[in-house]
């Protein structure tokens, strides 16, 4: 099998021909796909509050931000250094570490889990075995660091976004992550890369949305819930709490959890772009088409190709999920706590159990087609 | 020593210091909320230890039911008890932390001695590397630990049963709760849950 561009390779190659030692090549490698993603991350945040804002006024028939740059691009950067210029205030009856802690702790497992998104066969910043465990597990880090916000802003409002955050986020997890127990079950691998790998082959038909038709509502409706998007936003219900957890913060540390909330849409997007979406895959199966009309498969050209098509196509999928979940925003209106937590622990959770076994039963029984 | 090596030793410098240092911060902060808190801090630099170990599937394992469930529902706890009880000077105060001091001085000797004065048999060439965790923790699992791993899913559905049980009030008859509200040196120092509102008048509110 030919594994496209490997740059990690082709770069401690060319340190080497320099005349650097080995071990000086792969340390000067190492940091730079870490930071090319952080700030990837980063600038898709921006994208995303951009469309978020340009959207949600057509939904209303406004115009929406206009005079920030062309067509208002620029509002999210006006945004972010408004929010960096802003006095830190820390309320005086709060608790100083854990009022700071907080927003850490919520943002820096969310930029974590970007280890394990791939754009293409090489172009992951690591492939590891446990790959999409390790975004479920991390994902469960931050009701520690809403819980830590919601009790030391000393803020009753806050106290009870914090709570229903940390209550959500658990109760939303156990079906997301029995939906992507069953993926994986078909991949036989938990490596985002083998996930991605089992479902091509046949362009769009191959795509696992089609084997999991059940799955993937869950999966998205689970996402929704773990990012706190508005049919499930109750951590910061404004008619009811003000603004949740956030209530007492401001100025950067505000805008941690603003950025956070929304790299953890981009990355649900990302993950279900790749485990139902054919991630880095085209419509139609370019291997083979390139075989057909007699372009070698290590042709430099159709590489390069094939890789920047890739990258294009896991944004164009991702983008399309962001565009639905801001659709979602203005379409569905709020569920109450008592309804959030009966759909997700009496509805959700047999569903995907019942899910996994037909998965299961269906693997057995038909392997060719659930990857046996 | 080459690249992989000193960020090994690195890394296990960093991990042993936090991992002591948020554990001694757990017994000794005042506040139970700050200790909380820090036990996460002591899971994930467990779990840390178990990534030098090569054990990725089991490092995520223990972030996700140490840090993701078992600390977060020791914080609803706090959280939600929320009792307003200034603690009382206890008579003996020194003397209690002297005591207690001793004792976890005494242990900390004994496993120390332990430590040191058994011959370990170290094996000083690695061990082939294992390429899949998952799928040797799977196979080990279904044959050599199947008794232990069947005893504790049984263990866990019991668990379950009991919760959903304690969680449902209609399965527990009515008569339980109706019988008496006579304040023994048993009673736990919480309100009756249905009859709060009934008895209020001649039942004085704790």
């Amino acid at each position: 099998m030919n594994s496209g561009i490997d740059l990690q390779g082709s770069f401690v190659q060319t340190l080497q021909d320099f005349g650097l030692s080995i071990g000086l090549a792969k340390a000067i490698w190492l940091p730079l796909p870490m930071l090319l993603m952080i700030i990837g991350a980063t600038v898709g945040v921006l994208v995303v509050v951009w469309l978020e804002r340009k959207i949600s006024a057509a939904a209303q028939q406004r115009i929406g931000p206009e005079y920030a740059g062309p067509l208002g691009v620029l509002q999210p950067v006006a945004d972010g250094i408004k929010l960096v210029f802003k006095e830190d205030v820390i309320p005086a009856k709060a608790d100083p570490w854990l009022f700071t802690m907080g927003p850490v702790l919520v943002v820096v497992p969310v930029f974590l889990s970007y280890l394990i998104v791939p754009f293409g066969q090489n172009l992951v910043v690591t492939d590891l075995n446990v790959g999409i465990f390790l975004w479920i597990s991390l994902s469960s880090i931050a009701p520690i660091g809403l819980l830590m916000a919601g009790y030391a802003s000393n803020n009753k409002y806050s106290l009870l976004g914090g709570l229903r955050a940390a209550a959500q986020s658990i109760s939303y997890e156990i079906p997301l992550a029995l939906s992507v127990l069953a993926i994986v079950m078909m991949s036989n691998s938990l490596s985002t890369v083998d996930i991605v790998q089992q479902q091509s082959g046949y362009g769009i038909l191959g795509w696992n949305i089609w084997r999991q038709p059940v799955g993937f509502l869950i999966f998205w409706i689970a996402a929704l819930a773990e990012c706190e998007r508005l049919p499930f936003d109750l951590p910061e219900a404004e008619e009811e709490l003000v603004a949740g957890y956030q209530t007492e913060y401001a100025g950067m540390k505000f805008a941690l959890f603003y950025l956070g909330s929304y790299v953890n849409l981009v990355l649900s997007a990302l993950v279900f772009a790749v485990l139902y979406l054919g991630g880095w895959e085209f419509f139609i199966p370019l291997d083979h088409l390139a075989g057909w009309i007699g372009v070698p498969e290590t042709t430099p050209w159709l590489q390069v190709l094939t890789a920047s098509l890739g990258i294009i196509m896991t944004l164009v999928k991702a983008y399309f999920l962001v565009f639905i979940a801001v659709l979602l925003r203005w379409t569905v209106p709020r569920v109450r706590i008592d309804q959030l937590l009966d759909l997700g622990w009496k509805f959700l959770l047999p569903v995907s159990l019942a899910n996994l076994l037909i998965t299961a039963a269906l693997k057995l029984s038909f392997p060719i087609a659930f990857g046996g | 020593m080459n690249l992989a090596e000193g960020v090994q030793i690195v890394s296990f410098g960093i991990l042993g210091v936090m991992m002591i240092g948020t554990a001694l911060g757990v017994v000794l902060l005042p506040k139970i909320v700050h200790s909380a808190f820090l036990l996460a801090g002591v899971f994930i630099s467990i779990s840390g230890l178990y990534i030098l170990l090569n054990a990725d599937f089991v490092a995520a394992a223990q972030i996700l039911v140490y840090v993701g469930a078992v600390n977060v529902l020791i914080l609803f706890a706090i959280m939600l008890v929320n009792k307003q009880e200034d603690y009382a000077k206890l008579p003996g105060r020194l003397i209690r932390k002297v005591a207690t001091a001793v004792v976890c001085f005494g242990l900390f000797a004994l496993l120390g001695t332990m430590v040191l004065v058994t011959p370990w048999s170290l094996d000083s060439t690695s061990p082939a590397v294992v390429e899949n965790t998952v799928i040797a923790l799977g196979e080990h699992f279904f044959s050599d630990y199947l008794l232990p791993f069947e005893l504790a899913s049984v263990l866990l559905l019991m668990a379950m049963v009991g919760a959903i049980i304690l969680a449902r009030r209609d399965l527990i008859p009515e008569s339980l709760a109706t019988v008496d509200t006579i304040s023994t040196s048993l009673t736990l120092p919480e309100r009756p849950r249905e009859l709060a509102t009934l008895s209020s008048d001649n039942e004085p509110q704790n």
